[in-house]
Order: C-alpha cells, then structure tokens, then sequence
C-alpha cells in the first residue's frame, strides 16, 4: 500500500468524526502520512456527516478525495450517497443493524457488520463506531490493529467501562470481517 | 516533539502561542471558529489576553490599539469578517505597526457561502483597505506549513512593522494532519521596539503613532518609505516551493494552498500516464516569487503555464505580468465554494495539451 | 518679603506649548486644560495614552504632552481597549465628539462601557459636526438648522437627538458617568471635578468613566461665542441635563 482513503459517514451522533480520527492517529504512530478531512458546512446539522481519512506512505497530494477505496457507511442516507462511489476493487463496509440493503455492485467487496447489535450487546451503543473500525482494519490491514487499541487505551484510559467496551468490539469486529472475507461472503 | 493530530484552525491557534502571539481578539465567524474556541481555553494558562469583541471592525481597531503596546498581537476570521477589517488594516499599514491576521478563506461575494475558496487573493495581496500600502502574504498548503508560517508571521511583521496576512481556504482550517511544534521558538534577532512603542512619556519624549499627514509632502514621503520596506520585503521574503520540475515538463502549473496539493495528485497521475508537468507553488502572495516563476516560465520545454485556483481567477493575473507574454498563460478554478477534484483538473490539462497539439488552435497569449 | 513672586497658575505640564487649530469661542481648549489639569494632579502624564478622534480635535496628539494613537473614525474606544487590556498598569483616555461617539462609534462606545473597560472617554458633545463643516449630529436638537438639515431636525425622519449619558447608564456593568458643562467658571470646576473623578476611578482600576461635557460650536452654530453660551444654557442644557448619571457604587439589583 502506498496510499489508502476510507470515508466514513453516518449521522450525528454515530460517532463517524472520530472513528476516523481514531484511524488517523493510528497512522501517525505507525509513521505514515495522514489527513483527515471533515465534511463541514450545511451537512453538519442534520443528514449525513462524514470525514476521509488519506493514509499514505508518501506526501499526500490533494486531501479532496471523490472516490475512496473504503467507505464504512453507519446509516440509510450515507449507504446510498457513498456506495456508488467506492472505487472499483474497494472495500464497502455496511452497518447491517440499521440498513435493510445492500449493493449491486460486483466490482467491490461488500462486507454487512450488524454494528448497532454488536455494540448494544457489549453494553453501549456508542462504541458502534469502534465496531465499524475494527471491521475496517479486519478487512484491509491498513494499520496494525495493536496500535488501534493502544490509540484506544489512550483515548479512553481514564473511563474504564467504556474503554472495556471498546475493546471487546473491536477485536470481534475485526475478527467479523476476517472471517467473512475468508468465507468470501456477500451477505 | 512527537506528532500530534491536529486540526488546522487548532493548529494555528497552538502556533501563535508558541511564536508569543499572546494576545488576541477575535469574532465568531464560520470556517474558523475554532482558533477562537481553542484560545479561550488556551490563553488563560498562559496569562495572555482573549477578548471577543463586538465585531470585526472592533476587532481591528483593539489589534491597532495592542499592537501600538509593542506586544504581539493577532487576529483570525474568515472573508466577510476580514473584509469589516479592512478599515484598522489601512490604518494599522499606515501607522506601521506590526500585527498577524488570518484569514480562512470562504466563497463570496458577499455572505458568498462558508466553503472553501481562494477568492481573496485580489484583497489580501492588492490592498483592501484604502491607500498606498501592501501587506505581507503567505498561503500555507498543509497543516505543518500553516504552524511553520504562522510562527514566522510574528517574525516577518515585527521585522518589518508591517501587517502579515495568512491567507488558507476553508480545507486548512477544517482538516487534520500530523504537526509538529519546535521545542522552543527561535527566531532570527529584530530590531528593538523601544523608539517606538507606546509606553507613556517617561523620561522621554512623547511618542505620536498615526497614519494621518496633513501635509501632502509628508504624506508622500512616509508612503515612499512604506514602499521601500515593500521593495526589502520583495528582495528577501518571496518564498515558493516546486514540484516534479523538469526539462521533460510541457506545462507548468502555478497554484498555491489546498489547490496547489490537488494539482500535485494531478501531477503524479498524470506522469504516470507519460505526461510531464511541474508545479510553481508561491507561498509568498506578496512579495510574489517573480523572478523564480519567470525564470521556469522561460525555460524552453514549457510551452503553456496553467493558472488554477479556488476562484475565478487572481493570481492569475500576477502570473500574465511575470511571463509578459512569453508563453501564454490560462487559467482553470472553481469557485464559489467548489474545490476542483484531481479529475476535472487533469481533465482540463489534456484537453489543453490537445489543443496546444493543434498548430492551427496556437496562441501565443490568452486564458 | 513682600516682593517674593509666587507661581499660582501655570501650564500644565501635560500641555505642550503650541497655538492649537480651534476656532474663537470654542471650548475644546478649555477641555484639554482640565483634562491636562487632571493628570498633572494626580501624576499621571508619564503613564498615559492618549486616543485621538476623527473630528476637529484630531491633532488632539499635538497639543498634549504624553504619547498619543491617532484612531479611525468612532473606533477610539476600540483602540483604547486593546491598549488597555495589554497595558492595565496604564491610564487610557478617549476624547471624542458627538458625531464620533454617538454616530459612527455608536456600537464601539456602548461595547466598550459594557464590558467595563477601564478607561476614561472625554465626550464633547455641541450638538453638530464641527470638522466636516456643520452637518446635522445624531445630538443635534429637533429643529435645529444645520447645513444636512437645512429646515431644521426633523424628528419623524432622523428621530430624536440621542443622551449618550442617559443611554450608557442603563448598562448593568459598574461605571462612572457625568454631564458637565464649561459655559461659566462655576460649571468649569464642576467639569474639573468630573474629569478628575474619572481619571482617579480608572487610577484605582475601579470602573469605565465617562464624562461628557456639552459644549458650543459658534462657527457653524453661526452665533458669537457669547450667544452661543446662551444658546447652550436655553436650549442644550434643557435637553441634555447635567448631573451624575452612573457610580460605580450603585450597583445593579440583580
């Protein structure tokens, strides 16, 4: 991998803004290039909110991003906004608990995490966005998801409960996705 | 220091602390925002001033007031915000005073829309406010180079007792990437502000800071010495950076800011498809680097220069006076808002190349 | 004995020894003593900044002998903020006119007083714009003849003259704020007396201070000096009442 763009979209409140800070200071202990990029203006109140992040070997050239090669989409409206524009060969990571959908692209690996359930199950559904990661770094291996959960621990040292939480989703998120790529699935 | 994650507004907001920029004033106004939400925590813990005043023409005039003090003193906003500013940056200019502003550029005229845009290039670099005077410009284009710049902003306007202006779109003070803050600030040494600062007539004489001359002579005269800081400015500060410069170029882009990095993706994708094209990125609006574009203008392998911007088109027409006609200069942007993708923007070179291939379609001048 | 010379009257040593620019009968020169008077007293001169105005005391910076900021139009309050807020071991005056303070300056002025900056405003207030040639003010009195409102003020278009004092004492924020005049050596030592006060409250970082005095203009009133003084005691003072309109004591029932 020289250079590797996710979006990650959802509404306010789903927690997409920082899945992908998560993601970035990953990056940067992992000594790459990183650049997150916030959808601002309108769009922030109400509908979709989404950033991309741009991890990169090299200098990152233009930090606007039309077509990523991930998209981790949380909710309805963000599914149909983003799904067409995964670059072909992408990954399309889909949070089944709230979208009844799917694509019918065949051009791109598409993999259902029923991330609300998964969180709610683990005692909080706020950690749906640490779901979503885990599923993200399980599918493609852009960072080494140790550092995700040292990025995490940091983060989340001082709120124990919730760091606990955030944890066990992430490696059974991350394990998810390893497994259905594995089984080559389309749910 | 290790990386940290930042946000551009943030990270300018951290930078100035750093460069002694303790003292700020501000008004709230959407992409930017957060310089002022940041420094209202921030400034306490280092016993620095934060106000937010009534409104931007009030902000200025509290910069020209501070700044009289001899401390460093800054604003930020945004392009309706700078443009009620243009008043005390006149005066401030005029008085030669020095103080750092920052300006996250949004789409105009007018309340114009809060997305990015480089539409304040004419305003920043031609004047703004009125009479013969210039400010310093500098555009970063990542999030580092905005921290690197806005430190040197402190330096460059005590230097020269002269406003600096940052100018960046709405991309740098919205996304986030990697900076790094240098230990501590060193800056090369100034000159002393005791002949001029205001700090009451103690055994000394009264000291006068203004800009008015009624007197038409003396008002000549202090604008012939405001132009020869300019002149100083132009000799030592026009800064720029290349990129992929070479004999093999056939085009050669000038951009600055977020477009500038838009067009370097360009740029690699286009060498990857056998296509060679350099990039003259200015990051000193004012000086303008014209003897350095000039000199890659003339190289003899360029055969057209591209202009592109987040606008209509400005700097553009600082590029047609630095070739003068040697090689024809056009221009591609979007503007209210817009930011151009790599795609539309390789699409324009191509296009343009095809054209330039065409012997008929040849011109020697034009956009 | 009996032919020792005793010095009893004197320029102040925050004056400067020049002729300044002001019409015959005008009272700004009288301002400027008390105000100069006032730091003399209480020993300020060497630690303070004056902010000139746009208006006919803007070569104010001339005729004073401390450091001076020559201000944009309406803006000295501004100006004085910022100083002050970077220098509060300073004193800081304003002196401004009406068509400064009460038009362009409306929102700078109010600001100013509300956030309690510590700084002193010398308010001239003769009811029209001097500088500029005799224009109707945003003080001028209904009726009033000025070359913008040559039929005399016409409430239903311009509204009614605005009472700076009145307006700003409505603020919650502790200030000081006084209406004197300088038509008669009585209202001269009252005036004096005002001015001090305030210079002493901002001494003691107590409060905002404003002291406006209402003043004559007999150039483009077109009147002689001394109908102007009687002008100013017929019509001005029955409008603009002097007296004490805000303390620092009197603080606001919440």
């Amino acid at each position: 991998m020289s250079q590797y763009e996710v979006t990650f979209a959802g509404f306010g409140g789903q927690g997409v803004m920082v899945a992908g800070q998560l993601l970035s200071y990953t990056g940067i202990k992992q000594d790459k290039n990183v650049v997150w990029i916030p959808s601002y203006g309108p769009e922030m109140r109400g509908g979709t909110a989404y950033c991309t992040v741009v991890i990169s070997d090299v200098r990152i050239g233009s930090p606007i991003i039309s077509n990523p090669q991930g998209a981790c989409v949380f909710n309805r409206p963000s599914f149909d906004k983003f799904s067409t524009k995964v670059k072909p060969g992408g990954l399309l990571l889909v949070n089944s608990s709230l979208i009844p959908a799917t694509t019918d692209r065949t051009d791109i690996t598409e993999l259902l995490v029923p991330a609300n359930a998964i969180a709610m199950e683990a005692g909080s559904v706020k950690a749906v966005n640490v779901v979503m990661l885990g599923a993200f770094v399980g599918a493609t291996d852009v960072v080494d998801i140790k550092l995700v959960k040292a990025v995490l621990t940091e983060k989340l040292g001082h709120k124990k409960s919730m760091l606990d939480i955030n944890l066990k989703v992430l490696d059974q998120s991350y394990k998810l996705a390893k497994q259905q790529l594995a089984q080559g699935q389309k749910v | 220091m290790a990386k940290i994650l930042m946000k551009g507004n943030e990270a300018i907001a951290e930078a100035a602390l750093r460069a002694g920029g303790n003292n700020y004033f501000c008004y709230p106004i959407t992409p930017q925002s957060e310089v002022a939400e940041y420094l209202a925590k921030r400034m306490p813990e280092v016993g620095g001033v934060f106000l937010q005043a009534e409104s931007e023409v009030a902000v200025g005039n509290m910069l020209f007031g501070a700044a009289a003090s001899g401390k460093r003193v800054f604003t930020t906003s945004s392009s309706p915000g700078i443009s009620l500013m243009q008043e005390s940056i006149s005066y401030i200019a005029g008085a030669q005073l020095p103080c750092v502003l920052l300006n996250i550029m949004r789409g105009g005229p007018g309340l114009g829309g809060i997305l990015p845009a480089q539409s304040d290039y004419f305003q920043a670099t031609k004047g703004g406010g009125h009479g013969d005077y210039r400010l310093l410009v500098l555009a970063p284009s990542t999030i580092q180079e905005a921290v690197d710049l806005t430190m040197l902003a402190f330096h460059l306007s005590d230097k020269y007792r002269n406003p600096v202006m940052l100018i960046g779109d709405g991309m740098i003070g919205q996304m986030m990437e990697p900076v790094e803050f240098p230990e501590k600030y060193v800056e090369d040494e100034l000159p002393g502000k005791d002949d001029w600062a205001l700090t009451g007539a103690k055994d000394r004489e009264k000291r006068i800071v203004k800009s008015l001359f009624l007197d038409p002579l003396a008002l000549e005269i202090n604008n012939h010495e405001l132009y020869k800081k300019y002149e100083l400015m132009k000799q030592n500060e026009a800064r720029y950076e290349c990129y992929k410069i070479s004999a093999k170029n056939k085009v050669l882009i000038v951009s600055y800011g977020t477009m500038a990095r838009i067009c370097q993706t360009v740029i690699d994708e286009l060498e990857s498809e056998g296509v060679s094209v350099g990039l003259f990125r200015p990051i000193s609006l004012f000086p303008f680097p014209e003897k350095e574009l000039r000199k890659e203008i003339l190289k003899k392998n360029v055969g057209t220069v591209l202009t592109v911007e987040m606008s209509m088109g400005q700097m553009v027409e600082d590029v047609e006076k630095v070739a003068a006609g040697a090689k024809p200069v056009k221009f591609f942007g979007r503007t209210g808002g817009i930011v151009p993708s790599p795609d539309e923007v390789k699409e324009n070179i191509k296009e343009m190349i095809r054209q330039d291939a065409a012997p008929a379609k040849r011109t020697r001048k034009g956009k | 004995m009996a032919n020792q010379a005793t010095t009893i009257f004197t320029r102040p040593e925050s004056l400067n020894e020049v002729v300044t620019h002001y019409c015959p009968g005008c009272t700004h020169g009288i301002i400027h003593r008390l105000v100069a008077e006032s730091l003399d007293e209480l020993q300020l001169r060497d630690k303070t900044v004056g902010v000139a105005p746009v208006g006919c005391s803007v070569l104010i910076y001339n005729y004073f002998n401390c450091d001076f900021l020559e201000a944009p139009h309406g803006r000295a309050p501004a100006l004085a903020t910022g100083f002050k807020r970077l220098r509060p071991d300073m004193i800081v005056f304003t002196y401004q006119g009406d068509g400064d303070l009460a038009s362009i300056g409306m929102g700078e002025i109010v600001h100013a007083a509300n956030r309690g900056e510590k700084i002193t405003v010398i308010f001239v207030n003769n009811a029209i714009y001097g500088m500029t040639g005799g224009q109707m003010a945003p003080t001028t009195l209904p009726g009033q003849i000025t070359t913008t409102s040559p039929a005399g003020r016409d409430t239903a278009s311009a509204g009614h003259p605005i009472r700076m004092s009145e307006l700003l004492a409505t603020l919650r924020t502790p200030s000081y704020i006084e209406r004197v005049s300088v038509h008669s050596p009585q209202h001269i030592i009252q005036a004096k007396r005002a001015i001090k006060k305030a210079f002493t409250y901002q001494s003691q970082d107590r409060c905002f201070s404003l002291v406006e005095v209402v003043s004559t203009c007999p150039t483009n009133w077109g009147m002689s000096p001394t109908d102007s003084t009687k002008w100013l005691e017929d019509n001005l003072l029955a409008y603009y009442k002097l007296g004490l309109y805000s303390e620092p004591d009197d603080e606001e029932d919440s």
